[in-house]
């Protein structure tokens, strides 16, 4: 019997069309646009005006508090300017724009392909360096990863859970990292064990990856503390709370942080970027996006700066089909449709999907038959229809009351009512409104 | 047969009496002084509780009436003045004159002024898709168009119009509770001073983006360009992050800001048709 989370949970189509093709390197595009928010917490500062020549991997924003990171050129040219584009919501946010030219890198990045094993900083300086160089976790929460390194007061991580489940359909960019680069993820994870001072680590893998687990499996042999656990196929399994579950077997408390049972968890894009920042001195720049969808003429794994625009990605995967309803950037399950194809890569973009029109056309809305499916699915054991009734008449004390905060957006309700309810919409919906009560209330 | 009918009278009459005896004494010791000029108030009001005075209901407002020292804070804007008079004179105070109000909402993005350039097909209320998405237009200021001012509304005074994208408040039947102006989560809804038949003019925009940026959204966008403020001889207008706005205390209805504006955002309702210029017209007849 494989691992798994217990409760709730469901098995979308995987539709992994693209898990066979290597990472790729997207050539350059001619202007770049670097959100200065492109994770959880405060937006970074931008520290370059016009005309300013910089060269990839330059501090170009910087970290205004804790929960907050540094923002790094992926390019190098000059400063375009430092405006507002809309994001894949259509709200403008703040960002800098760098015309390319050339690809110069700065001097102490390490640009070689060699792996440096040997390391010897002690757990401060690895944090540090993190901090540095702009890691978030790459699984698309895009939650600082510095931050998850030094737990709260009176708290110690026993463990560190790698993240190489890939729950979402279609996604295959941690699959094809961990295929490519096992030594240099390895050697990333040992440096976070050391950042955290933890003697085991495990490395959580669906069993649909095969290849990655006995490849990751047999790598892991030479490194001390490291095993790797495959795990029944089922999504949301890479969310935090139901990784730690099906791991280690304990549960999060509600409104609780994952380190309350003991561990911390990174995705494997997160560990093979700390490896590039501590070993190769190269900041958090790119990353790898899948891009892909049934009708794509070449869908594909890229290798892709930070910035570059999707239209640049659409462009190299075979142009858009005709029939493409909806671009969506990240899964099909948490993803988020795009307003507008010049909505740039940052660093949580862990794929672009194009949906077909029939794919992605939502049904019209019929009214509940109390079937109940929503809170058989829901991995967190709520209440999904109770939610978005009390959302949708705006009773937002009972939405707390039935812990609508814990919800993790995985979508698993939406996906299954048959009657095509929009349950996730009303209870994110709810879910920011109880959130600002709750902070207006510990004001 | 009869005894049994008998009986039971007798002894339902005798719990009957003895309830009645024990529940005077429990009400006399219990009672609760109200003062009657509560109820005489709540009379008055229109019983709407729609929450507009800013009270949980009539009866809430009734009882803020009856405590309160001066009626100078409190307002019925669904009873307007003629209530707020009986009210006053049922209490002995003073009334003090409110100005009338109407709803208005400030955004004529129209389909055929507003291109549409995404899609949006989640849950169709305006609170949600403002959350997560900034609207199908390139504006990301004017009106979603799902309609949570029309739902919010208790007095059918809001038009849905779905086929124009935007709807349109019913002067004669908008009380000015203000339900729209907190449903609305763009904030284009405004309470403005009533003037007499309801003449407006209005800038109906919220656009605060750069004039180039907010041209190229919606043909009727306010660019902030200060023609109007130059061409206002009350100071009524101010333009403040690129966007023009009237001050309805200070506009005296004179209408020279809407010709000027280049772009049409500054609009007149319930006027009398403008007449033609004399120089026009003797071209007009010369032709």
């Amino acid at each position: 019997m494989l691992k798994t989370f217990k409760i709730g949970g469901v098995h979308p189509p995987e539709n992994k069309l693209t898990s066979g093709n290597p990472i790729e390197i997207l050539p350059l595009p001619k202007t770049v646009f670097i959100p200065v928010a492109q994770h959880i917490g405060a937006p970074a500062v931008p520290l370059v005006k016009k005309g300013d020549a910089v060269k990839a991997g330059q501090l170009i924003a910087k970290s205004s508090s804790f929960v907050s990171t540094n923002i790094h050129s992926s390019v190098s040219g000059t400063v375009k300017r430092v405006d507002f584009q809309a994001d894949s919501s259509g709200y403008p946010k703040q960002g800098i724009y760098v015309d390319v030219q050339g690809d110069e890198w700065l001097e102490e990045i390490d640009q070689s392909k060699d792996l440096v094993k040997t390391f010897d900083f002690d757990s401060e300086t690895i944090v540090k360096k993190i901090q540095e160089a702009g890691i978030v976790g790459l699984g698309g929460a895009t939650f600082p990863t510095h931050v998850k390194l030094i737990p709260p007061k009176g708290m110690k991580a026993e463990v560190l859970l790698i993240n190489g489940v890939e729950c979402e359909p279609y996604l295959t960019s941690d699959h094809r990292l961990m295929l490519e680069k096992p030594d240099e993820i390895l050697i990333g994870i040992q440096l976070l064990m050391k950042a955290m001072n933890v003697e085991k680590a495990v490395i959580g893998i669906e069993n649909n990856k095969p290849d990655a687990i006995k490849l990751l499996s047999e790598k892991a042999k030479e490194y001390k503390g490291i095993s790797v656990t495959a795990l029944k196929v089922k999504y949301p399994q890479g969310g935090e709370k139901q990784l730690i579950k099906a791991v280690t077997g304990k549960e999060v408390p509600p409104g609780g942080l994952p380190i309350a049972t003991g561990a911390v968890v990174n995705n494997v894009g997160t560990a093979f970027a700390v490896y590039e920042a501590i070993q190769k001195n190269k900041p958090l720049f790119e990353r790898v996006v899948t891009i892909t969808g049934k009708n794509v003429a070449k869908p594909s794994n890229f290798l892709v700066r930070i910035g570059t625009p999707t239209s640049e990605l659409l462009e190299a995967a075979g142009g858009m089909p005709e029939n493409t309803g909806k671009i969506i950037s990240g899964g099909p399950m948490m993803g988020r449709a795009l307003a507008s194809i010049d909505v740039p890569v940052t660093k949580g973009t862990s794929g672009v999907l194009l949906m077909q029109k029939e794919e992605a056309k939502r049904d019209t809305v019929l009214a509940c038959i109390r079937c109940s499916r929503c809170v058989s699915v829901c991995p967190m054991g709520l209440e999904p229809y109770l939610l978005m009734t009390l959302s949708e008449k705006q009773i937002f004390d009972r939405c707390e009351s039935n812990h609508i905060m814990d919800c993790i957006e995985c979508g698993s309700c939406s996906y299954t009512c048959p009657s095509d309810r929009p349950l996730l919409d009303y209870i994110r919906f709810g879910k920011g409104k109880v959130g600002q009560i709750i902070r207006s209330r510990n004001k | 047969m009869s005894i049994t009918i008998i009986y039971t009278i007798a002894t339902l009459s005798i719990i009957g009496i003895f309830a009645a005896v024990v529940l005077y004494f429990v009400s006399r010791k219990f009672y609760v002084y109200e003062d009657p000029r509560i109820d005489e108030v709540e009379g008055q009001l229109p019983a709407a509780n729609c929450g507009g005075c800013g009270y949980a209901g009539c009866r809430a407002f009734a009882e803020a009436c009856v405590k309160a020292s001066g009626l100078d804070d409190l307002n019925c804007p669904v009873g307007g003045n003629d209530t707020m008079n009986t009210v006053a004179k049922i209490l002995g105070m003073e009334s003090v004159k409110k100005d009338l109000r109407t709803a208005f909402i400030r955004c004529n993005g129209t389909c055929d002024h507003r291109p549409k350039t995404s899609q949006y097909d989640g849950a169709s209320t305006c609170a949600i898709a403002a959350s997560v998405y900034s609207g199908e237009s390139d504006c990301q200021w004017g009106c979603l168009g799902y309609g949570d001012c029309f739902d919010s509304c208790d007095f059918d005074a809001i038009e849905l119009r779905s086929d124009m994208g935007v709807p349109k408040i019913i002067d004669d039947k908008c009380v000015a509770c203000g339900a729209c102006v907190d449903a609305c989560p763009k904030n284009l809804i405004e309470l403005r001073k009533q003037s007499p038949r309801n003449r407006k003019v209005v800038v109906a925009c919220m656009n605060k983006d750069k004039g180039g940026v907010a041209r190229k959204a919606c043909a009727v966008a306010c660019i902030g360009c200060t023609k109007c403020e130059k061409e206002c001889k009350f100071d009524a207008i101010t333009i403040e992050n690129n966007l023009a706005f009237i001050d309805a205390d200070k506009c005296k209805l004179c209408r020279k800001c809407v010709p000027v504006c280049p772009t049409g955002s500054i609009i007149e309702e319930n006027f009398p048709p403008r007449k033609i210029k004399v120089e026009e017209k003797s071209e007009l007849q010369n032709s």
